[in-house]
């Protein structure tokens, strides 16, 4: 029942920290922008239309959006958020929700190179050359907290409390969050620019019904990793219904303030902020070696 | 001496339970693959081949005196040989043969000395006498380096692993998959029989060196899975990367037995010996659908396939459950081995000294970047081959196989999905396994029926399967519930308004890869050239563009090596002038030499 509660709460809010993100970054633009509801109106739009597909794609194109979404949605059952603990008991740990939402991201590569188009295989190719830098950043952040919580387990972890692993460990994760998102300055969800785009260019040829799925299981994985983020810094964060949300909308702002500063890196500059990211990491991991 | 007892203990029992699981569906498979391609009677003396290579293999394993597993190591490396020169036409079987051959005996010379070395201490060659027997403290340093570099030759350790990508693909399909799949494990056994059965671990540095060489072996092969463009290469490399991470499990195991952590070490190896069994599973699976795709579209070059997912459904669905294992994603078994490893480096960080701690955490981290570099390797491989549209005439004509090949496998389907399911059984036993190579205690952590309860987290695979398919069909159930059936439209794909699409125009895997050959650049030194004709100044009829990557162990260590062994020998041809006079000298010289020496000995 908790594991429900949960999956509905974070399926409700998770379009709205898109939406709050795209607000505030227009607001600070100086631009009016659409109203943070969008990503829902979005949605719903979409999951009424007739699909596309085309003719060179396979069935592994229309089984992708399930897929993802089904993937995302296990990850998002593992969460230990509000106390509840029921999956994260017994199922897996940490680990195992990041190699959840990496089959999620396998098919969606694959769907990426199914319709014989070049824009597909140039996204699926970056997506998953990031994504292999990713893998051992987002580890070696949860290994820092783990080495101080005693598990990688999610009761373990979200036993924890405040510290200098914990702040570095979250400060990794939210640059890695932000590359996982497609958020400046790594790919821009804003645009549809050939040399730029990465996560846009794997779902170019998705429409109607799919692309709603896909974007909803994007929304959803932003949630996932928010409260990723809020639970390595400072597990209460994450237990109390009020706090959660207000945190998350929180870090919502921080993202959002963090694009409009940032300028979209070129594709192998990426690769050093995610090395800085891997440093970050490993400093957090050195900070839970000496028990600092 | 040389006899025919054996040794039947958990480990062997383990080897020759592997062997004949794989070996089984791989030889039903070779019936439908072999029929047709070649006459009759080279058929017949392929499978009997085969059969013979198998047979050798489970003697290898199952022998008690180590000169007779030593004659039966020889044998099996002799019968491979064979069989990588099957294609005996073909100019790169023989020299993929050859390089395989000069290598495997150098690595056997090296298993051979550290066995009579052995045997010069013990005064016998009985392996459980071995076992008990106290070697002096020096010598256990040679015997170990004899050891790790004999059979980490067949194993495909970096940097010795230069055979391993030219024989596995030249051979037939069904045959790499036996070497990759259950060869290069038996090798495995050799180390975990000398080295941790006979020798026992004392030193710490042992692991320290045989952890570093499994950091090297997973990026190193992985690296070079991911730039390669021939599918069976592609999966060779990956070869060598998995072995990098059974490795990294051994060296784990044998950082922790002198640390004194014998239920780490002894998980250590459980983690190793799943990991074994997982990868004989699922690359035998994937050699035997690279071998279909050979098969039925005439090339393994990546660049040409395509498209195969309408044409071979069969294949490419059983290739994707393959792809999806090795990429070590769950539900599926790579990922619980993975996991496995990852847990015991973290449980090993977890009470270890601060330093140590840094350093399995990178160990960690580096296991965590093979496994997001595999995935890569696996989409580029899986995508490239069967996805889009065909990139040539031939690819465009291939037709699904022969039901004895859909049945192998299917039949390595099926274990897959019995290793994922059964991770706690398996566990179990394996534990027993560890304790019979290694004396460890088997662990005594609470095992749930379901559910793999470690110190720090639990892992349920079937409840990880279960919650997935319920996810899955929950999406799927929600969308048609809330908004019926969808309407589907057939459209061409996206050609930013231009002409219709070729397949010319799709991503090629050279393309896919080039993100990753700029990343490991300052290791692979990639470099090009391009040759344009122009018919004038301003339009080119024809444009040649050639990208390179650098072998880097071929190119600063083995041919600077060979270089070096032809050089010698030229400079001995001045000792053997062919005149019969010095050759009689040079007796004389000897003998009054020995003669002035005798006494010495």
């Amino acid at each position: 029942m908790e594991i429900v509660v949960q999956l509905l709460l974070l399926l409700a809010v998770a379009p709205l920290i898109s939406g709050v993100v795209a607000k505030v970054k227009n607001n600070l633009r100086l631009r009016r922008g659409p109203g943070i509801f969008q990503p829902y109106f979005n949605l719903v739009k979409l999951f009424h239309k007739d699909e596309c597909f085309s003719e060179h794609s396979s069935w592994l194109m229309k089984l992708t959006p399930y897929v993802v979404l089904g993937a995302t949605l296990a990850a998002a059952a593992l969460l230990p958020l509000l106390g509840n603990g029921a999956l994260a008991q017994y199922a897996g740990d940490f680990i195992l929700l990041i190699f959840v939402l990496s089959l999620g991201r396998f098919f969606l590569a694959l769907a990426g190179l199914d319709p014989a188009s070049a824009f597909g295989g140039l996204g699926s190719s970056r997506e998953m050359f990031f994504a292999s830098f990713l893998e051992p950043i987002i580890l070696l952040a949860v290994f820092a907290v783990a080495l101080v919580a005693g598990g990688t387990g999610f009761l373990k972890i979200a036993a924890g409390g405040l510290g200098v692993p914990a702040i570095l460990a979250a400060g990794a994760l939210f640059l890695a969050t932000l590359a996982e998102t497609s958020r400046l300055p790594v790919d821009n969800q804003e645009t549809h620019l050939e040399l730029t785009m990465i996560h846009e260019a794997m779902v170019l040829e998705y429409s109607g019904r799919s692309l709603a799925l896909l974007e909803l299981a994007s929304y959803l994985k932003q949630a996932i990793f928010f409260s990723l983020v809020l639970l390595v810094a400072w597990p209460p964060l994450v237990s109390q219904v009020g706090w959660f949300l207000l945190s998350l909308l929180a870090l919502a702002v921080i993202v959002a303030f963090t694009e409009v500063s940032l300028a979209k890196m070129r594709l192998f500059r990426v690769v050093d902020f995610l090395f800085f990211a891997g440093i970050l990491a490993l400093l957090a991991v050195i900070s839970a070696a000496l028990g600092v | 001496m040389f006899n025919w007892e054996f040794l039947l203990d958990p480990l062997a029992f383990f080897f020759l339970a592997l062997i004949v699981t794989i070996a089984l569906p791989v030889l039903l498979y070779s019936f439908g693959y072999l029929a047709g391609k070649y006459s009759r009677r080279k058929i017949m003396v392929g499978q009997l081949l085969a059969l013979a290579f198998v047979g050798s293999m489970l003697l290898v394993v199952s022998v008690r005196s180590a000169l007779t597993f030593l004659v039966c190591w020889e044998v099996m490396t002799l019968l491979s040989y064979f069989l990588v020169m099957f294609e005996k036409e073909s100019e790169k079987s023989i020299k993929a043969a050859t390089i395989y051959i000069v290598m495997s005996h150098v690595g056997a010379a090296f298993i051979a000395a550290g066995i009579f070395l052995i045997h010069h201490y013990t005064g016998s060659f009985d392996l459980l006498a071995w076992h008990s027997a106290v070697l002096p403290a020096g010598s256990r340093d040679l015997l170990f380096f004899f050891f790790l570099i004999g059979f980490g030759i067949k194993a495909g350790i970096v940097p010795l692993h230069l055979w391993l990508p030219y024989a596995h693909p030249q051979a037939p399909s069904h045959i790499s998959a036996l070497m990759s799949g259950v060869m290069i494990k038996v090798a495995i056994y050799g180390l975990l029989r000398f080295v941790f059965f006979v020798l026992g671990i004392q030193a710490l540095w042992w692991g320290g060196i045989v952890i570093l060489l499994a950091c090297l072996t997973c990026l190193v092969g992985i690296i070079y899975a991911l730039i390669d463009n021939d599918l069976k290469t592609v999966l060779a490399y990956s070869s060598i990367e998995n072995i990098g991470v059974i490795m990294l499990g051994l060296g784990a195991a044998m950082v922790f037995i002198p640390l004194g952590q014998p239920v780490l070490a002894s998980l250590a190896l459980v983690a190793a010996l799943y990991h074994l069994i997982n990868h004989a599973a699922f690359k035998s699976l994937l050699f035997l659908g690279a071998g279909s795709v050979y098969r039925s579209a005439g090339t393994k070059n990546l660049e040409k396939l395509g498209g195969l997912i309408n044409k071979l459904p069969w294949t490419s669905a059983f290739f994707l459950i393959g792809a999806l294992a090795i990429a070590a994603l769950p539900p599926l078994n790579g990922f619980i081995s993975e996991w496995l490893t990852l847990q015991v480096l973290f449980l090993g960080a977890l009470t270890a000294p601060a330093g140590l701690k840094v350093i399995l955490a990178l160990c960690a981290a580096v296991l965590a970047l093979t496994g997001g570099l595999t995935a890569a390797c696996m989409v580029r491989a899986f995508g490239l081959t069967f996805l889009a549209r065909p990139r040539s005439a031939k690819a465009e004509q291939a037709k699904e196989a022969p039901l004895t090949m859909l049945l192998g496998m299917g039949w390595l389907v099926l274990l897959i999905i019995g290793l994922s399911l059964g991770a706690v059984p398996i566990v179990g036993l394996l534990a027993k396994v560890a304790a019979s190579a290694a004396g460890v205690p088997i662990p005594s952590f609470a095992f749930n029926q379901y559910i793999l309860r470690l110190p720090g987290a639990d892992l349920s695979p079937p409840l990880v399967m279960l919650a997935l398919v319920a996810a899955f069909g929950l999406v799927i159930a929600a969308t048609f519930l809330f908004f019926g059936r969808s309407r589907r439209v057939v459209v061409p794909t996206w050609d930013c308004g231009y002409y219709q699409l070729t397949p010319r125009q799709e991503y090629s895997a050279t393309g896919f890869s080039k993100p990753f050959r700029i990343a490991f650049g300052f290791f692979l030194r990639p470099s090009r050239s391009t040759q344009t004709t122009k018919d004038s100044h301003y339009h080119v009829r024809s444009l040649v563009y050639e990208a390179r990557t650098a072998k880097v162990f071929k190119e600063f260590f083995y041919l600077p090596f060979v270089g070096g062994l032809f050089q010698t020998a030229k400079g001995m041809k001045r000792f053997q002038a062919g005149s019969i006079q010095i050759y009689l000298s040079y007796i004389l010289v000897v003998v009054l030499l020995l003669l002035l020496f005798i006494g010495r000995f």
